[in-house]
């Protein structure tokens, strides 16, 4: 009998595929850095515990504790004024504040090493205006350093927690703050004791993305000079070619991503403050005078550090490039070119990967699906930092290029040479972005539509065609979009998986910074730069649509 | 053709965390090919549940269901949903969003020919009295509107059996009891086969040939 639960062998099969390909990578991680030759792996294990990982685990425990203090302290301070105060600029700053998301951590490390540096722009203005001759009299601290990575870190991530923040308390109920003033506390108290503990569940989800993304960085820590355990896993496997080696240190970084999640998980455990009944919303107060403009002064800054001031200098030093230099250089063109053709790539493969998956694993009323646990493994892939994925893949694919090679007598490595195991890995990585949106896409139509087209004679797949992907269009597109941006900004895993001569503007600024040599770096900043707005330029739309409809004002 | 219709002493469960959980147990019912019949009774005494395994969307756990004599749902077979020739209509009538009013009519026909196609699409506008909603979208429909166009689309595949499930509880009063007696004749035109569901005993008296009464599921 064919169980009505299961969604046809053929999706099954695909999403199963699927999930257990996530795992792939993961499990030839662990297994290269354990079981692949057991003396070698401890002697190893043994060099790396006493000289390498303390340092690289401290430095990653101090940016991740910096990083994670400053991002919840401008995340949510921001969404809380921009909620709860109405001051000169707030309207703007509400959607301005997300913009540091287009600016990736690499970038904005890159810009302010030129723009912040002893005889740069900034230092040179500041050394002027105080009457000093030269940096020996006096210089801003050295930004190659902890403090220095977290500063910039902290000023890109904090919209991960802005966002569920500013959702968070735009939603809370009015009533609830106005009790907790009835009951004798100020201002400041009723914050402290009501609206933020009933935020904490979404505070925990933006930290944990922050913090991710912190561990994920490659760039702006190597920029920066510090040595994480990211970068550690990059240098080990490209300067001393030790693979082993780089799969245990791939595998602490591992150990702290399922810490963070735990973390994350517990922060959550128990919260569940969405209410279904609409109330009046937190209406917020004119503030007058100074505090008005120490409030546009205190939500403007984290704009501007995070995201005008590098986009500025970039743009400038693009158009001195353009108007003074030599131009764009043909080998920018055609890193151009591949990047729009890596992340047309990924894009393809990650949403009809996304639409298999969250298709098997879609709802189906009193029905318990048995696929659903499908789509929990598919998204993990977000979670885990480009280096480790790439070390984890690079086994197995080379093992398929060996059986690849032997097979059709031709030497090389034809997956790893046509881009196929990057593009594999990107696909693991952003698979959650399809697979959440499609699911959160088919949350909204009701079951009823695909029972009505099951009754009039159509199959699952039939339906599927004629009425849930017509009607998916928008979460398709908005996920798709999500997933060629990230793939052009992509540096990590695109570092250790290109194929040889093989660059993208990620990699091309990449070692445009690594040789100190910045005049194509900012034209390829800059156009990801460009093509990172375009998400948030849709996210801040509906962060205003929600606003609108919140206020009363559509 | 309408076929007749036989529930034979079924039991339908869902998995609770301690195992299977019935919702229904041991429940058996008859309609005569041509009969418009009626499962009325309180929420939650699980005769909607009845009518999706009908339609093939829950599993029978014991017993069986029969259209025509032949075994739709055992413990054993599973005819799959679209294979049944069973019609349905939703309480909220799941018209689909991005199709007009004709193409929804047309969804269950993509095998007929096209001229045939068209024919049967006017043929069921004009059936539900309303020939010129054919090219407006749901939402440019009233909700009285809607009801007919999803009648039809149930209808026009010709289907074996025709399940309703409380199609007129998000009516107002007046249009319901005007509708209700309007699909009733519509129905007895065609001399289709019939289930409604209902908890409305107004509903049940005055639409159907015959009423079946379930009692409200005892508490665990």
């Amino acid at each position: 009998m064919r169980d009505i639960r299961s969604v046809g062998p053929g999706w099954r099969l695909a999403s199963l595929t699927i999930a257990l390909g996530i795992l792939v990578p993961i499990l030839a991680l662990l297994w290269l850095a354990i079981g692949a030759d057991l003396s070698a792996s401890r002697g190893r294990w043994a060099h790396l515990a006493a000289y390498v990982l303390p340092h690289a685990a401290l430095n990653t425990a101090l940016l991740l504790t910096g990083v994670g203090a400053l991002v919840l302290v401008i995340g949510t301070g921001c969404a809380w004024l921009v909620t709860a105060y109405r001051f000169p600029g707030s309207g703007v700053l509400g959607w301005a504040l997300l913009l540091p998301l287009a600016m990736p951590t690499y970038i904005v490390a890159f810009a302010y090493l030129d723009l912040l540096h002893p005889i740069g722009p900034v230092q040179g203005a500041i050394r002027w205006a105080l009457g000093f001759e030269g940096p020996r009299q006096f210089r801003l601290p050295d930004l190659r350093s902890m403090g220095g990575a977290v500063f910039l870190l902290g000023f890109v991530l904090y919209p991960y927690v802005y966002m569920g923040a500013r959702a968070m308390f735009a939603t809370q109920p009015a009533h609830l703050m106005e009790a907790a003033r009835a009951l004798g506390e100020t201002q400041w108290g009723a914050f402290r004791r009501v609206a933020l503990p009933m935020a904490r569940p979404a505070l925990a989800v933006g930290l944990s993305l922050a913090l991710l993304e912190t561990l994920n960085d490659v760039g702006a820590s190597e920029f920066l000079g510090v040595q994480t355990l990211t970068v550690t896993i990059y240098t080990t496997w490209i300067t001393r070619s030790d693979l082993t080696g780089a799969a245990q240190i791939a595998c602490t970084t591992l150990g702290l991503v399922v810490a963070l999640i735990l973390l994350e998980r517990h922060g959550r455990k128990r919260q569940r403050f969405g209410s279904a009944q609409r109330m009046r919303a937190i209406q917020p107060v004119r503030l007058q005078g100074s505090a008005a403009w120490a409030a546009s002064v205190i939500t403007a800054l984290p704009v501007l550090i995070g995201f005008v001031a590098p986009a500025l200098y970039l743009a400038w030093e693009s158009f001195k490039r353009m108007r003074y230099g030599d131009g764009v250089s043909a080998g920018l063109i055609s890193s151009l070119g591949n990047t729009l053709m890596l992340a047309f790539g990924v894009t393809v493969l990650t949403v009809a990967a996304g639409l298999v998956v969250a298709w098997a694993a879609r709802p189906m009323g009193s029905l318990r699906n048995r696929a659903a646990w499908q789509s929990g493994i598919a998204t993990l892939g977000y979670a885990v930092p480009g280096t480790v994925l790439a070390i984890g893949l690079l086994t197995p694919a080379l093992a398929i290029d060996a059986a690849l090679a032997s097979l059709f007598q031709q030497p090389g490595l034809p997956l790893m040479g046509l881009g196929v195991v990057l593009v594999v890995a990107c696909t693991i990585r952003f698979l959650a972005m399809p697979v959440g949106g499609i699911e959160a896409g088919l949350a909204r139509l009701p079951l009823a539509l695909e029972q009505a087209s099951r009754l009039l004679g159509e199959t699952a797949t039939g339906t599927l065609r004629r009425v849930h992907l017509p009607l998916l269009r928008p979460a398709i597109i908005a996920s798709a979009l999500l997933v060629f941006v990230d793939a052009m900004k992509e540096l990590p895993a695109t570092l250790l998986l290109r194929p040889a001569n093989f660059d993208t503007l990620a990699t091309w600024l990449y070692a445009e910074a690594a040789r100190g040599t910045y005049e194509e770096g900012a034209i390829a900043a800059l156009a990801i730069v460009l093509a990172g707005l375009l998400p948030v330029v849709l996210l801040a739309r509906k962060v205003m649509q929600f606003e609108n409809k919140e206020t009363g004002t559509a | 053709m309408s076929a007749a219709l036989k529930v034979d002493r079924i039991t339908l469960a869902y998995d609770g965390q301690a195992g299977p959980r019935a919702i229904v147990d041991n429940f058996s019912l008859g309609l005569a090919a041509g009969n418009i019949g009626c499962l009325f009774g309180p929420s939650g005494c699980g005769k909607s549940t009845v009518l999706r395994a009908i339609a093939g969307f829950e599993p029978v756990r014991a017993g069986a269901i029969l259209l025509n004599d032949i075994p739709i749902s055992t413990p054993q077979i599973h005819l799959p949903p679209e294979r049944r020739k069973v019609g349905m209509m939703f309480q909220e009538y799941a018209l689909f969003p991005h199709l007009t009013a004709a193409q929804n009519i047309g969804f269950g026909l993509r095998l007929w020919s096209r001229a045939d196609l068209q024919a049967r699409v006017a043929e069921m506008l004009a059936l539900i009295g309303l020939p010129a909603v054919g090219p407006r979208f749901p939402h440019e429909l009233s909700g009285g509107q809607q009801q007919r166009v999803a009648l039809a689309r149930a209808l026009a595949p010709r289907p074996a059996l025709l399940l309703l499930d409380e199609p007129f509880s998000n009516l107002d009063a007046d249009t319901r009891e005007r509708l209700t007696d309007e699909v009733r004749q519509i129905l007895k035109a065609s001399g289709q086969t019939a289930l409604l569901v209902t908890h409305n005993e107004f509903e049940a008296g005055v639409f159907s040939d015959q009423v079946c009464v379930m009692d409200a599921r005892p508490s665990p």
